[in-house]
Parts: C-alpha cells; structure tokens; sequence
C-alpha cells in the first residue's frame, strides 16, 4: 500500500470513530430543540425546521428540573469537597507517615477493591435508616466521602515529595497542620485538581446507589430525575432529550474545559500501578 | 506530638467512613445473606430468622438466577473482548505517526465516557426505536428490514452490548494509548531495519510491550461489566421476557421492590464470588502462560 493509502486510511478511520462516537450527543442536542412530536416522522429528521426552546421550558417549568439539578449540584459538590478532604490526608499518611502497619493496611484497603460497592448496599440501608438518614442528601454523601482509588492516586502522587522538606519544616519547630496545609497541599495541587474532576463526574452520574437512598423525589438527582421523568413520558421523545441535554451538558463541558487534568489523572492512576 | 499519633489522626477520617460506610456493611452482608430478612423483619427485628444455608440452596434452584446470570455472563464475554478490541484499535489510530488532528479525535473518542449513562441509555432507546430510530432508518438505505431492537429478547442484550461498547471504550483507549507512548521507539526502528512488515510489528514487539496493560485492563473490564445494572433498569426494565434481566437486577428488585434482604444479600455474595473465581482464573491463566 502507498503511504498515502495508509494515511488516508488512519484519518478515515478516525474521522468515522470520532462521527459515531459523537452523533449520539449531536442528535440528542438536535431533537431537544425541535417542537414535540417533530422527531416521530419518516423519513426521521435529522434536524428541527423551527428549532425552540419550549421543551426546556417545560422542564425546567413544570417537570421540577430546577429542583433536580441544584440538587445533584448540592450532592456531587459535597462529595467532591469532602472526599478531595479526607483522600488527601489519608493519602498524605500513607506516603509520608512512618507508623507500624502503614504497608500492611495501603495493601489490605487495595485488596477490599475487590469487593464490589453493590454487596455493602442492603445493610447500609439497614444502617442509614437506622440512623434516620433514609432519603436525605446525607445518605448520598455519606458513604461517598472516601475512596480508596482516591487514597490510591494521592499516595502514589505524594511519594514524589522530598522527605528532606518535610524533616526541615520539623526542625524549624513547624506543627503537622501546619506543613500538611503549607507545604504538602500546594505541591499536591495538580493531583488535587485531577481528583475533583474524578470524583465530581463520579457523584453527578452515579446511579444505582441515590436510586436505593432516595425514595422520595424530593431529593432527586438529575439521573434519577430523568429515569423516572422516561417512564412517565416514554413517548415525548424531545422532551426526554432535553431532560438528557441537561444532565449531559455540565460534566461534558467540565470535562472539555479541565481535560489535560482528567486524562493525566487516568493515566497516573493505571499505569504507574 | 509522635509520628504514629499523627499518622492516625490523619488517616482517621478516611479510615472511619470505610470502616462504618463499606467494611461494616460487607460484613452485615454476609450475616443477613444467613437469614430470612424480610418486610417482616424490616417492621419488627424479632421476626428475624437464622436459616443458614438455606437463601443460597433455593437461589441455586431458582431458573430466574441462572437466568440472570446467564444474561450477564453473556453481557460480560461477548461486551469486555468487543470494548478492548474497539479500545485499542482506537488507541493504535491515535498512536499512530500518520494520524492528524490528534487531540480533537482524542476528545471525541472519549466524550461518551464522561457523559451520564442514564441520560445516554434514555437516547439510546430512540435511536433505537423500531419504528422511527435513526438506527433502523440507516439501515433501511442498505434494504435491511426494521428490526425491533429493545422489544425483541434476541436483540436487546446485543443492543445494550453495542450502547455499553460506545459508552466505555474511550476509557480504556486512554490507558492503552498511555501504555503504547511508553513503548521504546528504538524496538521499532529495529525492526524496520530488519524489514518486519506492520503487521510482524505488531504482533512481536506491540502484542507483548503492551501485555501487562492487557491484563489489568482485560481484570478491570471484567469487574466492571459483572456490575451490569442501569443501562437495563433505563433500557429495558430487564425486558422483554427478563432477556435483559441482570444479577444486580435480581438483587435490586429482590431487595427493593420485595423487601426481602435476606436473598437478595445471598444474591449480592454470589455475585461477588462469580466474579472473584473469574478474575482470579484469568490472572492465573496469564501467570500460567508467564512461565511456559
């Protein structure tokens, strides 16, 4: 084959991925703005004669939309606040804190990763209902406030940082607050940012677990919001790719915005491992 | 203030929500999987009995168990080598030094994977709609009859195959891309010197660089899929005829729709050892073929 061949062959080939991987989201965004009904015709159109706005309207008006999307906004924020807190230290201590077992206990919460989420599922219910925390956002939060692939990524992170900086600080008479906070989070700033980013698409497109916890629709989260919004107005094809736009649209243009961060952070977190 | 004091402190926090939010339950778990929990139990703690092995012993007589887990057997063998080989066939393009554009088709292939699966399974199921999908209207250009995607038990564990290809393949491409930059280019060199052709290439220097990649990516995939749940709750509500019907279905509906946390959590634990059997032969298949 001529090298022009070839190349033309690699492009094609990616072009066409790139089309199917993104006419999903194209045709989505498409039939979310044309009138309702539009979409059922044949041949099926591709795009809206008049394109509106009328089925984000009525989301946001009459389907309770608003409501579900400041909660997962609420819910995925706290998560991702609380957990970027709590996967730091531990990972922090696990990389720089000389104690007996520190080795013996990194690799025992590796092996619990083999454990799927979904078998702790039934008793936390048991648990949080027990506690009265059954269809509240603390339910959601909770059990996400720590993960071990979170301590996994910090650790392997803050192993980069010179021991002799932290010994120094020591002699200086610094406290351990004090170099955590001064010292150790600023060299960590790239890996924290990667991390939010991880955890904040990880809480907004979750679903199994909010589906379990929240009984009610109060407390709703977009994905939940949508899923049983599907069920009620199967046959409203435009108003349910509205519903999916707006579930869509913040983490693909958190993604878009913060990518370089995101994608080092998959790397970082499976190759070095 | 000594080390270890500071150490713990630090790790307290963490280690609290996985000790009360995850350890703790799994071992419940396994307690309640012992027992008949039910809606009775659930009202008044005394109705709770001890009934051993016997969740486990009607669960494996159950049809509507080997059928589930059949179905995700069958989402797991036929979807993780479908996604792998799309994965790295997208990451071999990428890799390639002929290939333009470079960080534009990076971010198409992989936006599927940071969008939420219940708003892209609800825009699967139009595009797949017999009647009006975009799919079946393509299809229809090539002469090919309509096909009832979601509505035939045939089709609609293939069709959640394809929507679970799309949707998590750029994931994977990632890594696979990471693992072939970190491959010497001089392994190359040589062997063009030698006049291999792409294809020896490939198959003598690619194949085995990229094994240990393979591997963690082949025991991740895996674990992921075995986790099969709301592409079928959004799709197809375990449908038609329960052809869609997955274990953590079963254990969803057993749990949630009946109340009954007894089998369910039985359900929960077979699961987890399906799964644990299948990555850790596969591991050991692998450290097997290390040897020889």
């Amino acid at each position: 084959m001529s090298p022009r061949l070839v190349r033309a062959l690699v492009n094609g080939l990616l072009l066409g991925g790139a089309a199917v991987a993104v006419f999903p989201l194209l045709w989505m965004l498409s039939v979310s703005l044309m009138a309702p009904a539009e979409s059922a015709a044949l041949p099926t159109p591709l795009l809206p004669s008049h394109a509106t706005l009328d089925n984000y309207r009525t989301l946001f008006l009459r389907a309770g939309m608003a409501h579900y999307l400041l909660n997962s906004l609420l819910v995925s924020g706290s998560i991702t606040a609380l957990s970027l807190l709590f996967n730091l230290m531990a990972g922090y201590a696990f990389a720089k804190l000389r104690f007996a077992g520190s080795r013996q206990l990194f690799r025992s919460l590796l092996g619990a990763l083999v454990i799927p989420a979904q078998v702790a599922m039934l008793p936390l219910f048991l648990l949080l209902k027990s506690f009265g925390l059954v269809d509240t956002y603390a339910g959601v939060i909770l059990p996400a406030m720590t993960t071990v692939f979170g301590i996994y990524l910090v650790r392997q992170y803050a192993r980069g940082i010179p021991d002799e900086l932290l010994e120094a600080a020591r002699l200086d008479g610094a406290g351990e607050l004090y170099i955590f906070v001064r010292i150790v989070l600023p060299l960590l700033k790239p890996i924290m940012v990667t991390l939010a980013i991880f955890t904040f698409l990880t809480a907004w497109n979750d679903f199994m677990w909010p589906l379990i916890v929240l009984t009610g629709q109060n407390h709703y989260t977009l994905p939940l919001g949508l899923a049983s919004l599907a069920r009620e107005h199967a046959q409203d094809t435009e108003l349910m790719m509205a519903g999916s736009v707006v579930t869509v649209l913040p983490v693909l243009v958190l993604f878009l915005a913060l990518q370089r961060h995101y994608l080092q952070g998959l790397m970082l977190g499976s190759v070095k491992g | 203030m000594n080390p270890t004091r500071t150490a713990w402190l630090f790790l307290a926090p963490a280690l609290t929500v996985l000790g009360v939010f995850f350890l703790l339950p799994v071992i419940a778990a396994l307690g309640l999987s012992f027992t008949d929990y039910d809606l009775y139990a659930l009202a008044d703690v005394r109705n709770l009995r001890f009934v051993a092995l016997a969740n486990y012993w009607s669960l494996l007589q159950r049809p509507l168990f080997w059928a589930a887990l059949g179905h995700t057997v069958y989402f797991v063998a036929v979807g993780v080598p479908l996604s792998m080989a799309t994965s790295l066939g997208a990451a071999l393009l990428l890799n390639s030094p002929l290939a333009r554009w470079h960080g534009f088709f990076r971010t198409a292939l992989f936006a599927p994977v940071v969008t939420t699966v219940v708003a892209m399974a609800v825009v699967w199921r139009y595009l797949f709609n017999s009647k009006y999908g975009v799919i079946n209207t393509v299809l229809g250009h090539f002469g090919i009859h309509p096909v009832d995607w979601l509505g035939d038990p045939h089709w609609a564990m293939p069709t959640i195959i394809l929507f679970a290809v799309w949707k998590n393949f750029g994931y994977n491409m990632i890594i696979f891309l990471a693992g072939l930059q970190a491959i010497p280019p001089a392994l190359y060199e040589a062997a063009r010197i030698d006049g291999a052709s792409s294809w020896r290439q490939f198959r003598h220097i690619t194949l085995p660089m990229l094994r240990p990649t393979l591997v963690m990516v082949a025991v991740l995939t895996v674990s992921g899929y075995f986790q099969l749940f709301a592409e079928p709750y959004v799709m197809t509500e375990g449908g038609p005829l329960q052809s869609t019907m997955s274990v953590l279905y079963l254990m969803y509906d057993e749990g949630f729709e009946w109340w009954n946390f007894g089998s369910a959590s039985t359900v929960a634990f077979l699961l987890f050892l399906v799964m644990f059997a299948v990555t850790s032969t596969m591991l050991r298949l692998v450290r097997r073929g290390d040897e020889t």
